[in-house]
């Protein structure tokens, strides 16, 4: 085994060539597979750049997604950091929305910011509580949140269909949704921001959302690092004999790391309810949650990682899209495919090449020292 | 005539930036118990695993009886003959005695001849060696000292002729090492060869007939152990010569500050571990708790620090009662009292191995101010504080922003020490303070521990080392299963007289 001194090595070449080498090889045999699939993967390629940045709908679109999958990426950063494998993204996004519309329509007659406001609030909250019960389990009774929360996912998928179709649904329509909110509520749309510099573009689900996304990383980089929550939260993870050693209680740090992740994926619930759809539909987090897991993992589960992995996703949606809409051979699985590859590459397999990488790297510095 | 049965030449091992092994020279011969002695970090264990195919040298041949041999794995060292007993034992639990030996080794698919033959040879080993073990018991009922024997009786029966024995007796109790001792001289007797890795000269002078000093990675003396002592291999190990008694002033001790009462304790099975201790310890005196592993010292250390419940009994701290069974004060909490604790384990408990070192300076202690102030960590004051402290303590690297598991383990303890003796506490618990820790840090690491009693804190030790308690107590008490079996002053007791209580035969 070749051994690399890890202090020799630049953090350029671990933080950026190695994940990009890993992300190359991964679209290389995403190539193969569409090639196999009989397309050619020059082209794919060249539309999923042409979809996610060619026009400026489409990048809109890129950036939309990239906001979800921030929210998400970073809900399971933050549990992760006190070592609690949060899979619950996804119920916790839902629960999140329903807080949301709820405050929103019931305090409609409150001016429009400060509706926003309580409304991001009732999405942290609601979030927050869809995982407080999994968090009171794992620390009370031991019950591992990996299946508590996957099983709450379930749970709110189910609570949800039953509120929108017994409980809150339009009843003048026949799909299962709720109303829509009065429109001054709707968030700015990217649209409208373009229409004030006098630009005139398509419809797209981008919105300001986008920027909650943004204040969200900040706030979590805060949390975890510089603050003593996060110390705790990351001391009780590492090693939690030593976190009871230290008088920091497991329990409180194992409830708290999960309603802040839980919060942070319920505010998943503001962009497609606030920024999107202006009322719940049936399944609006489509998938997010777990992408999210893939996105906080290649990220490291720091915000400065999880925002360009949370991008690259958003590429490949945006992307993917335009591919599965101009190649008939492509369908939507075929990217599910796609991203399974990268999350293998830059995941499971991210050390695969790291060793030779570093060394060929420290060789080269080492030799140019000496010239 | 001796013949050597192990030649190691020019043997050279890095690891990074770090010259682990250079330029080793090593001769051990046949039917020898050959000691390697040295500080932790000098190098001893790489070059063994280098022996037993763990790591590959960078440079060096190494020949066996003779004949130039490559190790890529521990299983051409076994082809050769060579086996090894780790520090800890690579044993499955669940599985039987035989079980665990024939382990990759099994040569059918459904047993039965082999298995047959392997029960009958190692009966045969068994006996041969006195090893008296019972192929047939689980290796999770047995005692450490008889699963270190299936680790022998495993590389006997793998057909070794040179037995490595990493640290064998760190583990064990003082009659577990003596019945140790006796299986290895008769391993000798039979021919075999055995290198004894330590670094307690006690065991070199009963057991070796030759021993090699390993110093900072380089073989720094050969000779035999016939022809030198304690205090000359001692100084070779660190290079100067070394007080293996400390100085220390006159005891002028104080009140009472810290006081147990009928303390009993249960650990996590719910069994009862401490039965009604009472301790008392003054101001200025250090009371050394003597006893073997697992007598009940670390759930005690546990209730007194406030991480475990106390089933019965109080727990007073200048006259107040700080625990019992009803109202009990957290870590914390007794932390800001004044009570501070070095844990027997720093990498289970001390430390969180994966943080910098500045985090783990303030470990405990980061809800204080100048660390934090509404919450926000101060990076700088934490900065500051911990490159002082660092200097003060000499830590090596002083470096607070390296990961602490990059520290070695003597350095590791210095970073727990200089935390919790900073905050100048008024009663100090401290558990195996010098545990895997080299010479020259246990010199310092007890000078300090000294200088805090001399200021007046009352210090509880608990250490299995009975050097250590003796060397540094006013007071020892000695505990075993669960309960104080006898008190002395530390002026003329002797280490036989604490063995024979630490034993529970009187």
């Amino acid at each position: 085994m070749t051994t690399v001194d890890k202090s020799k090595v630049p953090w350029w070449v671990s933080n950026l060539i190695v994940p990009l080498v890993n992300l190359i090889l991964a679209l290389f045999v995403s190539g193969l597979f569409i090639f196999i699939a009989g397309e050619n993967p020059y082209e794919a390629v060249r539309l999923i750049i042409y979809g996610s940045f060619g026009y400026i709908e489409g990048f809109a679109y890129t950036l939309y997604y990239t906001t979800n999958f921030i929210f998400t990426g970073l809900a399971f950063a933050v549990a992760f950091h006190c070592r609690l494998f949060n899979i619950g993204g996804e119920g916790q996004a839902y629960i999140g929305g329903l807080g949301v519309f709820l405050v929103a329509i019931n305090f409609s007659f409150l001016p429009v910011p400060i509706v926003w406001l309580l409304a991001v609030a009732g999405a942290v909250v609601f979030g927050a509580t869809w995982a407080f019960i999994p968090a009171y389990l794992q620390a009370t009774r031991g019950s591992h949140v990996v299946i508590t929360t996957i099983m709450f996912n379930f749970i709110a998928a189910s609570l949800m269909v039953f509120l929108l179709v017994d409980v809150i649904r339009d009843t003048t329509q026949m799909g299962p949704h709720t109303i829509a909110l009065p429109e001054e509520q709707w968030f700015p749309s990217f649209e409208d921001f373009a229409a004030l510099l006098g630009i005139k573009i398509r419809y797209s689900p981008l919105n300001i959302s986008f920027l909650l996304a943004i204040a969200a990383s900040v706030f979590v980089w805060f949390l975890v690092w510089k603050t003593r929550w996060g110390y705790e939260m990351r001391a009780v993870g590492h090693n939690t004999q030593a976190a009871i050693y230290a008088g920091i209680s497991p329990y409180k740090n194992i409830i708290i790391a999960m309603c802040i992740s839980g919060g942070l994926a319920g505010l998943l619930g503001v962009n497609e309810i606030l920024g999107v759809h202006h009322k719940i539909v049936a399944g609006f987090p489509a998938g997010y949650g777990f992408t999210g897991i893939a996105v906080a993992l290649m990220g490291r589960n720091h915000p400065i990682g999880i925002f360009p992995a949370a991008f690259l996703f958003g590429i490949l949606y945006q992307g993917g899209s335009e591919v599965t809409f101009d190649m008939p051979n492509i369908t939507r699985y075929m990217f599910v495919a796609v991203q399974g590859v990268i999350i293998l590459f830059s995941g499971a397999l991210e050390n695969l090449f790291r060793p030779q990488i570093e060394n060929f790297f420290v060789n080269r510095l080492n030799l140019k020292a000496k010239a | 005539m001796v013949s050597p049965i192990l030649e190691l030449t020019n043997i050279n091992k890095s690891f990074g930036h770090v010259h682990a092994n250079k330029n080793i020279n090593l001769t051990i011969n046949k039917g020898t118990i050959h000691g390697i002695i040295g500080e932790n970090g000098a190098g001893k264990s790489t070059l063994m695993s280098i022996v037993f195919g763990l790591y590959q040298a960078n440079s060096g041949t190494i020949k066996v009886n003779g004949n130039e041999i490559n190790l890529r794995s521990p299983k051409d060292s076994i082809i050769n003959g060579i086996g090894m007993v780790h520090q800890h034992f690579m044993l499955v639990e669940n599985f039987t005695v035989l079980e665990n030996i024939i382990l990759g080794f099994e040569g059918e698919l459904v047993f039965g001849k082999n298995l047959e033959k392997a029960k009958k040879d190692l009966k045969n080993l068994c006996d041969t060696y006195k090893l008296n073990i019972d192929l047939n018991s689980t290796i999770s009922d047995l005692s450490v000292g008889f699963r270190q024997r299936v680790e022998i009786l495993k590389s006997l029966y793998r057909g070794a002729e040179i037995l490595i024995l990493d640290e064998p007796t760190g583990v064990l109790t003082p009659q577990e090492v003596d019945e140790l001792f006796k299986i290895l001289r008769s391993l000798k007797e039979e021919g075999k060869t055995i290198v004894l890795i330590t670094h307690k000269l006690i065991e070199i002078m009963d057991l070796t007939s030759e021993v090699s000093v390993m110093r900072q990675g380089e073989m720094v003396g050969h000779t035999k152990t016939e022809n030198t002592n304690k205090e000359q291999l001692a100084e070779m190990m660190v290079g100067r010569s070394v007080l293996l008694r400390l100085d220390k002033s006159e005891v002028k001790t104080g009140d009472v500050i810290f006081k147990v009462e009928n303390l009993t304790v249960k650990d996590d099975l719910d069994v009862t571990r401490v039965k009604k201790v009472n301790l008392e310890i003054r101001s200025g005196e250090i009371l050394g708790l003597a006893g073997v592993t697992g007598n009940g010292q670390t759930e005690l250390l546990e209730a007194l620090s406030g991480i475990r419940k106390v089933e019965s009994g109080e727990i007073y701290l200048e006259g107040k009662k700080v625990s019992d069974n009803q109202n009990f004060l957290d870590p914390r909490e007794l932390k800001e009292k004044g009570l501070a604790h070095v844990p027997e384990d720093r990498q289970r408990m001390g430390l969180v191995t994966d943080f910098k070192a500045y985090e783990n300076l303030i470990f405990g202690y980061h809800d204080q101010q100048p660390f934090s102030k509404s919450s926000i960590l101060n990076h700088r004051d934490i900065i500051s504080h911990s490159k002082k402290i660092m200097e003060e303590y000499d830590v090596r690297p002083q470096s607070p922003n390296l990961i602490t598991s990059n520290f070695s383990g003597g350095n590791q303890q210095k970073i727990i020490l200089s935390r919790e003796l900073n905050e100048k506490p008024k009663v100090l618990l401290v558990g195996q303070p010098t545990r895997g820790v080299d010479i020259g840090a246990i010199e310092f690491i007890h000078q300090r521990l000294i200088d805090m009693r001399d200021k007046g804190a009352a210090i509880l030790l608990v250490s299995v080392e009975l050097d250590e308690v003796l060397s540094l107590s006013d007071r020892i008490v000695v505990m075993f299963d669960g309960k104080i079996v006898g008190e002395k002053e530390n002026k003329n007791v002797t280490d036989r007289e604490l063995g024979l209580l630490m034993a529970g035969v009187v």
